[in-house]
């Protein structure tokens, strides 16, 4: 095999191993990152990106593989993430022991409600999911019991040294990186099992897997369970990074965000939710440190006062990508090459 | 017995709001397909429309008509400038409306800040009136008769005019409708304004009910617009009328006699509950 075949086969292993080796490098990105890669500040922003690509990769597991349109993602994300802060807040556990817990109650979670909400198709199954993750933002938020923190959050106490703290960023940096191959290695591994090759026949055409003598029901349920665990773990990973939970990762607006990171990326590929979730999440953070910088302050009103506002210019962003790049940016190269073949014809 | 009367008003009141909310989705929703995520950006627009003119001195119907109207023109702009170019793909209408939502409270926040704004409220509805050994606050008289008010229009013209006809046809059965000759996108527009001008009311009368008016209003009614059409069942009026009445008193009244919160659990879980035991709403339209 020549260098270039080697490299297509093999460039996801290599991209990892640059991943990987990332917080030794004081490479500074001006514009990218605020400091150099191995800076504190900079691998925190680079291990939200990285789980957010995963939760978005886990997402696209019921939106691009089974065709099922969910509202309520955040309900089994914010699950893990509550569910070990209050283990750790209220029972004192050994951490790990929490997070174990935690990840079993998002995975139950997932369980009992998708079998339930799986009765429904189509947009009443929008609805209940919808409804599900709502009745659980309320309780977080209006916090009858006084454990959850209600509007101001959970601040999670007895985490292990070696994850807490400025100095330990690489750590968490890893963990987060590890919670991404985990989920791509998972997703991989489930859409080219026979189960997989059940879940697109679902998107394709439901009725005719049923003609075939299949039950969708089980199987949706497997992809709304598997979906739900890798959120809960997702969210588990969250309470490390931000060092406690948020109201903000139950609400309806989380979810709507990880359909667009999806749609950004690209539905249904391999690597196009993890781009988009990776892209969302580093333009949000940057967008909001570039309204606060002096270029912008300089501008007139009628250009600064929009700029000020990241979820404006994604909003805009996100029309702009549905109207002209249905695949998402991993479609791009596809009709970049179309273009350039279809030219070559011309000429 | 004067509290019961007080919560009653005032979950009929809020009904309402979610009564305006939802017979614009209900619509959209029954004749497009379209799930309408940017209805709460249209409420917003209305609400900060309505409030801008009313601190500007105007008085609070013309502030409430401007406000309609600006919120209706709005709707029309995102029917014929976003969801129209898109007829063919009707999962990415409603990606698009998504976006819409993400992007027009950010830009309202962007101008008049993330705080909410008080609301200028006009002296003759800022004051109580008894009724049964009950002060109700007037206000909560304006929003059921507004809602009446548009129940009423809506009713006429669905059941009366031509386009209403059409309309109706055409959440029955849209392949049918072409099929006779009858071009149903005309009235896709129709119905975005109508919904819009509704949505935008809703927003103007929002600020008179809430005293005050804030970026994030519009997404908040919206969940519990989507509960009241899905209970109603999509594409029904009808069905949405008495389902906001069910969901405003219900909330208030769960949430005055339980711990604050619980009302707005039991309304979305009695929407889960409904559809499980009767997947087509409570009017038996298709879900």
């Amino acid at each position: 095999m020549n260098v270039p075949a080697l490299l297509r086969r093999w460039w996801p292993a290599l991209v990892l191993v640059v991943l990987v080796l990332l917080p030794y490098s004081a490479l500074p990105l001006p514009g990218l990152l605020d400091g150099p890669i191995g800076s504190p500040g900079s691998l925190q922003l680079l291990a939200l990106c990285l789980v957010f690509g995963a939760l978005a990769t886990g997402y696209d597991l019921l939106l691009g593989r089974t065709g099922l349109l969910s509202f309520g993602h955040a309900l089994y994300f914010a699950a893990g993430t509550y569910a070990t802060g209050l283990l750790l807040t209220q029972a004192g556990l050994n951490f790990w022991l929490a997070a174990a817990l935690g990840l079993l109650a998002g995975l139950a979670l997932a369980a009992l409600l998708g079998s339930v909400s799986l009765r429904m198709t189509g947009i009443g199954f929008a609805m209940v999911t919808l409804a599900f993750a709502q009745a659980g933002s309320i309780l977080v938020q209006r916090d009858p019991g006084g454990v959850t923190g209600g509007e101001e959050g959970l601040a999670a106490t007895g985490l292990p040294a070696s994850l807490v703290g400025i100095q330990h960023t690489a750590n968490l940096y890893w963990i987060a990186l590890a919670y991404l191959v985990v989920t791509l290695a998972a997703v991989q591994w489930a859409v080219r099992s026979p189960i997989g090759r059940v879940w697109e026949g679902i998107r394709e055409n439901e009725r005719r897997v049923e003609v075939l003598g299949l039950r969708p029901y089980g199987f949706k349920l497997v992809a709304f369970v598997l979906a739900g665990a890798l959120a809960a773990l997702g969210g588990v990973v969250y309470l490390l990074l931000t060092g406690g939970a948020t109201p903000q990762t139950t609400t309806s607006d989380f979810t709507l965000s990880l359909l667009v990171m999806v749609v950004l990326g690209g539905s249904g590929t391999r690597w196009g939710p993890l781009v988009g979730g990776v892209l969302y999440t580093w333009a949000e953070h940057r967008l909001a440190s570039l309204a606060g910088s002096g270029t912008i302050a300089g501008l007139p009103s009628v250009l600064r006062v929009p700029l000020s506002q990241p979820l404006f210019l994604l909003g805009v962003l996100f029309v702009i990508i549905v109207y002209a790049l249905p695949g998402g940016v991993a479609g791009l190269p596809a009709r970049l090459r179309i273009r350039a073949v279809s030219r070559g014809a011309q000429a | 017995m004067s509290t019961v009367v007080l919560l009653g008003v005032t979950g009929l009141g809020l009904g309402a709001l979610y009564f305006l909310v939802a017979s614009g989705l209900s619509l959209i929703f029954g004749l497009m397909d379209v799930l309408n995520f940017a209805h709460g950006a249209l409420l917003s627009v209305g609400a900060y429309a309505t409030w801008w003119a009313a601190s500007h001195s105007f008085g609070f119907p013309l502030a409430l008509l401007f406000g309609t109207a600006v919120g209706t023109l709005a709707a029309v702009a995102l029917e014929l400038g976003l969801i129209r170019p898109l007829y063919r793909r009707p999962r990415e209408q409603v990606l698009a409306t998504v976006g819409v939502g993400l992007a027009v409270p950010a830009l309202l926040s962007a101008i008049w800040g993330a705080d909410a704004r008080t609301f200028p409220v006009p002296a003759a509805l800022a004051g109580t009136f008894t009724l049964l050994g009950a002060s109700v606050p007037v206000n909560r008289l304006v929003l059921i008769g507004a809602a009446l008010v548009v129940l009423l229009a809506l009713r006429l013209f669905l059941g009366r005019t031509r386009h209403g006809l059409v309309v109706r046809a055409g959440v029955e059965d849209r392949a049918m409708v072409t099929a006779l000759g009858i071009d149903v996108r005309r009235a896709f527009t129709l119905v975005f304004a109508i919904g819009g001008a509704a949505a935008a009311l809703a927003g103007g009368l929002a600020g008179l009910y809430f005293g005050s008016v804030d970026p994030t209003q519009g997404s908040a009614l919206l969940i519990f617009g989507f509960v009241v059409v899905v209970m109603g069942g999509l594409g029904s009026v009808g069905g949405a009328a008495v389902a906001c009445v069910v969901v405003g008193l219900v909330q208030q009244f769960a949430n005055y006699y339980s711990t604050a919160g619980l009302g707005d659990l039991s309304v979305v879980v009695m929407l889960a509950v409904l559809l499980l035991v009767r997947p087509s709403g409570l009017t038996g339209r298709l879900a």
